[in-house]
C-alpha cells in the first residue's frame, strides 16, 4: 500500500488474562474508508482505544501519521488527538451543553477563533449533517440518531485527518441508518479523511468500505476488499459475512458438558 | 494462615493502588498549574456547590443554633450563669459544630452530586469523548471542582456559625429572656479571632479538601454502570463522614495544645 496512516503492528493487548489482541498487524492507508468487522466483543472499540492512546497495548507499534502512539508523552498525545475525530456509539455529546456548544466545543478549547467565526463554522457543520435546525436543543430531547450525527458534527468540527466512527450503524432506523451512511461517504470524499469504521453490520459497512479487515478472538482472520472477502472461502470468514449461527466461532460461550450440568445436583448452585 | 496472610497483602495492594489513583488525580488537577482559562467554569462550580448549599445550611445552622440555646439554657440557668449562654454557643458553633456540621452537609449535598455526575459523565462516554479531543478532563472537568470545594466549604462552615449564633440569640435573649448586653458582650470578649475562629477555618479548609478530593475520586474512578455509580455515591458520603468526624479529633489534639 503506497502510503499508510495509521499502521499497527504485532500489537498485542491483554485485559486481564484475556488476549484481546494478538499480534493483530493493521495497515489503513491514507484518506480511504477501513472497517474493522468482528463478532462483539471481539475488541473492535478496543482498538479505536488503543489507535486514539487512551489504552496502552502490551507490546507492539502504532504509528499514526509516523508517530509512535504509546510512547507519547500525555502533552503530545493530546495534540496527536487534536488531529482525530471520533464518533461513539452512545454519541457521548456533553449533556449540559446545547448542540450548538457541543459542536463549538472542541472549537472553543483548541482555537482562537471569534465568536462569530465558530458561529460560522458551527452552522456549516450542523449544516453539513442536517441539523442546524436544531442547534438550540439539548442532548436529553434528541433522538438516537440524531445524537449520533452531532456527535459526527463535533468530530469534524476542526477538521481533523483521521474519523474514527465506534458502531456508527448500531440501532438506528432505516433512514436514520441510510443518512449516517451517506454522511460517511460524503465526508471520506469531499475532505479526503482517513475514516476507520468498526461495525458488526455487513452490508452497510461493505456498501462504502474500501478495505475490510475482520478480527477474531484476537487475530485478524481476513482482509481485502468487499467483495473480495466474499469470494474468500476461508469459512471462519464466511461464517461471518454470511452470518451463520454456528461454525468455526462458536455460537456457544465456553461451557461445561450440557448433559452432564442438566444431571446434576443443584446444590452448589445459589440462584444470585 | 498463608491464605490469610495473601489476602491482607492482596487488600493493601488494593488499598495502595486505590491511593495512586487519587494522588494522580490531585497532582494533575491541582498541583499541576490551574489554568485562568478555566475560571469562569470554577466560578459556575461555586455556583453549584456553594450557592446551592445555602439553603440547607441555614437552616441546619438555625436550628443548631437554637437547640444549643435551648439546653444550654437549661443548665447554665441552675447556676445562674445564662449570661454566658452566648459565649458557650458562639465558641461550640465556631470551634466544632460549624465546621464539622457543615462539611458532613455539604458530603450529602454537594459531594454526591459531583460523585454522581462525574461518574455519569463516565458511564455516558463523555470523559473518553472529551480525551478523544485532546481536552484533559482532569484539567476541565475535575480541577473546577476541587478549587470550588476548596474555596467554598470554609465559607459555607462561617455561614453555618453566624445563622446558629443569630438563631441561639432569638431563642436565648428573645423568647427565654437572657440579658442581651451580657449575651453578646461575654461572647465579644471570649471569643478570640486567632485561637478560636482561626482554627475553625483551618478546620473547614481541611474538610473541605477532604471532602471534595473523595467526591471527585470517587466519580473519577467509579465502575461505570448503575450499580457501580450507585456504590461510589454511598462511598463518597460515608468516607467523608467518617474523614471528617476523625480528621476533626486529630486537628482538635494538635491545634487546642493538649
Amino acid at each position: 500500500m503506497s502510503d499508510s496512516h495509521i499502521i499497527l503492528e504485532k500489537v498485542v493487548y491483554l485485559r486481564g488474562q484475556r488476549r484481546i489482541f494478538d499480534e493483530v498487524s493493521i495497515e489503513i492507508p491514507r484518506g480511504k474508508i477501513v472497517a474493522v468487522m468482528g463478532p462483539s466483543g471481539a475488541g473492535k472499540t478496543t482498538l479505536l482505544k488503543l489507535i486514539g492512546g487512551q489504552l496502552q497495548p502490551e507490546s507492539g507499534s502504532i504509528r499514526v501519521s509516523g508517530l509512535e502512539i504509546p510512547r507519547l508523552s500525555r502533552s503530545e498525545l493530546f495534540d496527536v488527538r487534536k488531529t482525530m475525530g471520533m464518533m461513539f456509539q452512545s454519541g457521548a455529546l456533553f449533556s449540559d451543553l446545547s448542540v450548538f456548544e457541543n459542536v463549538a466545543f472542541p472549537l472553543r478549547i483548541h482555537t482562537n477563533l471569534p465568536d462569530d467565526m465558530i458561529r460560522d463554522l458551527v452552522l456549516l457543520k450542523l449544516q453539513s449533517v442536517g441539523l442546524r435546525g436544531a442547534r438550540r436543543l439539548f442532548p436529553s430531547e434528541l433522538s438516537g440518531g440524531m445524537s449520533r450525527r452531532v456527535a459526527l458534527a463535533r468530530a469534524i468540527a476542526l477538521d481533523p485527518e483521521i474519523i474514527m466512527y465506534d458502531e456508527p450503524f448500531t440501532g438506528l432506523d432505516p433512514i436514520a441508518l441510510g443518512v449516517i451512511v451517506d454522511l460517511i461517504k460524503t465526508l471520506n470524499s469531499v475532505y479526503g479523511t482517513t475514516s476507520i469504521i468498526v461495525s458488526h453490520d455487513i452490508p452497510e459497512t461493505a456498501s462504502i468500505a474500501d478495505l475490510i479487515y475482520i478480527i477474531s478472538d484476537g487475530k485478524v482472520i481476513g482482509s481485502g476488499t468487499p467483495r473480495e472477502l466474499f469470494e474468500q472461502d476461508s469459512p471462519r470468514v464466511h461464517q461471518f459475512i454470511k452470518g451463520l449461527p454456528d461454525g468455526p466461532v462458536p455460537f456457544h460461550y465456553p461451557a461445561n458438558d450440557y448433559e452432564e450440568e442438566l444431571m446434576r445436583v443443584p446444590d452448589t448452585e445459589r440462584p444470585f | 494462615m498463608l491464605s490469610r496472610l495473601r489476602r491482607i497483602g492482596q487488600y493493601s495492594l488494593i488499598v495502595l493502588a486505590t491511593l495512586g489513583r487519587a494522588g494522580h488525580i490531585w497532582w494533575q488537577a491541582v498541583w499541576r498549574r490551574p489554568r485562568l482559562r478555566n475560571l469562569h467554569l470554577v466560578i459556575r462550580q461555586i455556583y453549584q456547590l456553594g450557592v446551592l448549599s445555602v439553603v440547607i445550611i441555614a437552616m441546619s445552622g438555625f436550628s443548631i443554633g437554637a437547640v444549643l440555646a435551648l439546653q444550654g439554657y437549661n443548665q447554665l440557668v441552675k447556676y445562674g450563669s445564662e449570661s454566658a449562654l452566648g459565649l458557650g454557643v458562639a465558641l461550640v458553633l465556631v470551634m466544632e459544630i460549624g465546621p464539622v456540621v457543615s462539611a458532613l452537609l455539604f458530603a450529602g449535598r454537594a459531594g454526591s452530586a459531583v460523585t454522581a455526575e462525574i461518574g455519569l459523565m463516565k458511564a455516558t462516554e463523555q470523559l473518553s469523548s472529551m480525551e478523544m479531543m485532546g481536552v484533559d478532563p482532569l484539567q476541565r472537568i475535575v480541577a473546577p471542582r476541587l478549587w470550588a470545594g476548596f474555596i467554598v466549604m470554609p465559607i459555607l462552615a462561617l455561614m453555618f456559625s453566624v445563622i446558629g449564633i443569630w438563631g441561639a440569640s432569638l431563642v436565648g435573649v428573645d423568647w427565654l429572656g437572657v440579658y442581651e448586653g451580657s449575651f453578646w458582650s461575654a461572647m465579644q470578649e471570649g471569643v478570640d479571632f486567632r485561637s478560636h475562629v482561626l482554627k475553625g477555618i483551618i478546620k473547614s479548609v481541611v474538610f473541605g479538601i477532604v471532602v471534595t478530593w473523595i467526591a471527585v475520586f470517587q466519580g473519577y474512578d467509579t465502575i461505570p454502570t448503575s450499580e457501580g455509580i450507585a456504590a461510589a455515591t454511598t462511598r463518597t458520603v460515608v468516607y467523608s463522614s467518617v474523614a471528617v468526624l476523625v480528621l476533626d479529633f486529630f486537628l482538635t489534639l494538635v491545634m487546642f495544645n493538649f
